[in-house]
């Protein structure tokens, strides 16, 4: 136990305040993030995450938002288990026929007021796998999408930032 | 030991077993032998192969004509074997090796769906990549089947009519889980038969992510088949692209500058690392243990931003192009890796020691998820996987190619029933070895070239890829046509192997360490289900 407070100590904290070079934006980003949260969803925005067939890159990415480097919860933005407890889906890839009516499905278990957030190029507009006889191409030719994040993948910074282009909206 | 000494004894019982080889080659598809039967002997090959002691590593139609082509890879003692026989598109009827292999089960099931070979014995006639995206009959794969399907599909429908094994008595209660999965993963279906919280059986049911990608690489041009292989698995673009390119530069005869093939093996290596880092700390997380989740994010994170810094991409997508790579950060920017190492290790130490003494984590991770050595060995289980549980097979160590050929690449086995804390024990030693790895190639490292140009391949030009990824070997056949456009693109993720291995692992588990067994094991979805 000692050893992991004091690991804990000499970590410190590495959430980035002041922000480090290459990530000017994450700080100014999330502050925004913070105040819009505060003044419409009461200081909490709660994302279903779901992969309607993405390489994974996406994910990875996605889970990186919850590192203490960028530590998204700090914003008030959190990931939920249960599309019933969301403000917002996440979704990433094309859209996989085979994924096509649990995407919907989970849509529709979304309570309104709702918002779907695009992540990523495939869901944006396909990208690499575009639309064939197995994948509907982007997430718009299934459900209407409110804001589309691209990046193959989106680095935590591009995703936080379009966490807080759907909240204007 | 020289290569393929073993070959002329299983010639032999091939003989004894009166199989005919039609024609047997070492140089089509090298580094492996190809040896031609009949149709007809496909089984009895396969049994004989099982017998003598090959792992069974995939299998794939290609179809030319109103021919398929058919092949089967096999390994045995670090090389390659493929059995190859032909059949017609009208009449596409094959013995099954399932019977002998329980590895084959789902590949003949997917080459099933998507060719429409019908394996005559084989166990389970259920389909497997095919839900409802097209119609029982049609296969996406032949040539007549257009990319685009048959016509405007309209809404797919939920594929609720997959026949799952039931447990029937008192107490057993079934409980369906995904596609859509509570965290942030891949999509797919498990159904478990439990009883209290006991699994009496895990089945899986995947394919939900599958995107036509072995049909959308027909007519592609090398660097775009590039782009596509590297978005397979996301958490694989180094291995899947560079297995590709592999597959596609021994179809062309190009040889590679040393110093791409020395910075290829450092993408794949820093690669196997981030994704160890991540996973170590997830699996530590699926047991409440935040404290090593949030300390080996961290870590991820760093290397991340090292490799979006030097290579331009934090997962270093796109970097591995046919004849070379794309980026060179030049050898004063990749200095800065030696102190990178040492930080890192000195933080592992400390880490691993804590993860290693830490009584609430051995009390979740040993003895849980235990797959043992025959079971790994009947499934070919790879990686981290095979390793945990006594299967030592490397492709950096056993068939070693460029640039691992000239250095000597440790493979951590551990011959027990490998449990989460074996595989977990297996991964913290494989960044350790991976650091070891990037230094030697460092010191070593040529100045030149990093690309070369790709000759236009001669039709029908084919070649094979084979690369030791982070979860395990990559098997890649590529087959161009006319004027340097694919016809034939196979991709085998290693995941093929673990995901029966997790059913396995969860018998006699309780339900809530569910999600730790599979964080331990880490199989792709977006890998098998193509």
């Amino acid at each position: 136990m000692l050893r992991i407070f004091a690991r804990i100590l000499s970590t410190g904290v590495v959430t980035e305040i002041p922000p480090p070079v290459n990530d000017n934006e994450l700080e100014r980003v999330g502050i925004e993030v913070r105040q819009v949260l505060a003044a419409r969803y009461g200081g909490s925005f709660a994302i279903r995450e779901v992969d309607a067939g993405s390489c994974n890159g996406c994910e990875l990415e996605i889970h990186a938002l919850n590192n203490p480097y960028y530590d998204v919860e700090r914003f008030g933005v959190h990931f939920v288990a249960s599309p019933r407890h969301a403000d917002a889906l996440l979704v990433t890839g094309p859209v996989s026929r085979h994924m096509e009516s649990a995407l919907r499905r989970t849509w529709e278990a979304t309570p309104a007021p709702k918002i779907l957030i695009a992540a990523g190029q495939c869901a944006c507009d396909g990208g690499e796998f575009g639309a064939s006889y197995a994948s509907c191409g982007g997430v718009k030719n299934v459900l209407p999408v409110d804001v589309q994040i691209p990046g193959c993948p989106p680095s935590p910074v591009d995703l936080l930032r379009g966490v807080l282009a759907v909240i204007r909206a | 030991m020289s290569r393929f000494d073993w070959l002329s004894e299983y010639l032999a019982r091939l003989q004894d077993e009166h199989v005919l080889v039609r024609h047997g080659t070492a140089t089509r598809l090298a580094p492996a032998h190809v040896l031609e039967i009949d149709a007809e002997d496909w089984g009895r090959a396969g049994q004989e192969a099982n017998a003598f002691g090959c792992r069974w590593a995939g299998v794939w139609a290609d179809q030319a004509g109103e021919d398929f082509a058919i092949f089967c890879l096999l390994e045995y003692e670090g090389d390659y074997l493929i059995l190859s026989t032909f059949l017609s598109v009208a009449t596409p009827l094959l013995p099954s090796h399932t019977p002998y292999y329980p590895a084959a089960d789902r590949p003949e099931r997917h080459v099933q769906d998507m060719s429409g070979i019908v394996f005559a014995d084989h166990p389970d006639t259920r389909r497997w990549t095919r839900h409802q995206a097209w119609e029982e009959g049609d296969y996406p794969l032949r040539h007549d089947f257009p990319v685009a399907g048959r016509e405007d599909p309209g809404e797919t429908p939920p594929d609720d009519k997959y026949r799952f094994l039931r447990v029937q008595g008192a107490g057993v209660c079934e409980i369906p889980v995904g596609p859509v999965h509570a965290g942030i993963i891949e999509p797919g279906h498990f159904r478990f038969q439990a009883v209290g919280e006991t699994v009496l059986n895990l089945e899986q049911h995947l394919g939900y992510t599958h995107k036509g990608i072995e049909k959308i690489a027909v007519g592609r041009n090398s660097h775009a088949l590039a782009r596509l292989a590297g978005r397979i698995s996301g958490d694989s673009t180094v291995a899947h692209s560079w297995a590709a390119c592999q597959a596609m530069e021994r179809a062309v005869g190009v040889s590679l500058p040393a110093r791409a093939l020395v910075l290829r093996a450092l993408l794949a290596e820093r690669e196997r690392i981030a994704n160890h880092l991540g996973d170590i700390g997830a699996i530590c997380n699926d047991v409440g243990f935040a404290f090593a989740f949030y300390q080996f994010s961290r870590l991820r994170e760093i290397w991340q931003r090292r490799s979006a810094e030097l290579f331009g991409h934090r997962l270093m997508m796109d970097v591995v192009i046919p004849g070379g790579i794309a980026t060179d950060p030049g050898t004063e920017a990749l200095a800065v890796l030696a102190g990178d190492h040492r930080r890192l290790r000195a933080e592992l130490q400390t880490l691993f020691d804590i993860l290693e003494d830490h009584p609430s984590l051995e009390d979740r991770l040993l003895g849980t998820g235990c797959l043992k050595p025959e079971t790994a060995r009947q499934f070919g289980c790879l990686g981290y996987v095979g390793r945990a549980s006594g299967q030592g097979f490397d492709v950096r160590h056993h068939n070693a190619y460029p640039p691992y050929d000239r250095l000597s690449v440790t493979v951590p086995v551990l011959n027990q029933a490998g449990d989460v804390a074996a595989r977990m024990q297996v991964r913290m030693q494989e960044i350790l070895i991976a650091l070891d790895l990037i230094d030697q190639l460092l010191e070593e490292l040529p100045e030149g070239d990093i690309c070369r140009d790709m000759p236009v391949p001669a039709d029908n030009a084919e070649g094979i890829g084979c690369i030791e990824g982070w979860r395990g070997e990559i098997f890649t056949y590529v087959r161009f046509g006319q004027a340097g456009r694919i016809v034939r693109f196979f991709p085998r993720d290693p995941s093929w192997f673990s995901w029966p291995a997790l059913e396995c692992m969860m018998l006699e588990n309780i339900v809530p360490d569910f999600p730790v067994c599979n964080k331990s094991v880490n199989g792709s979805y977006s890998g098998q289900d193509l």
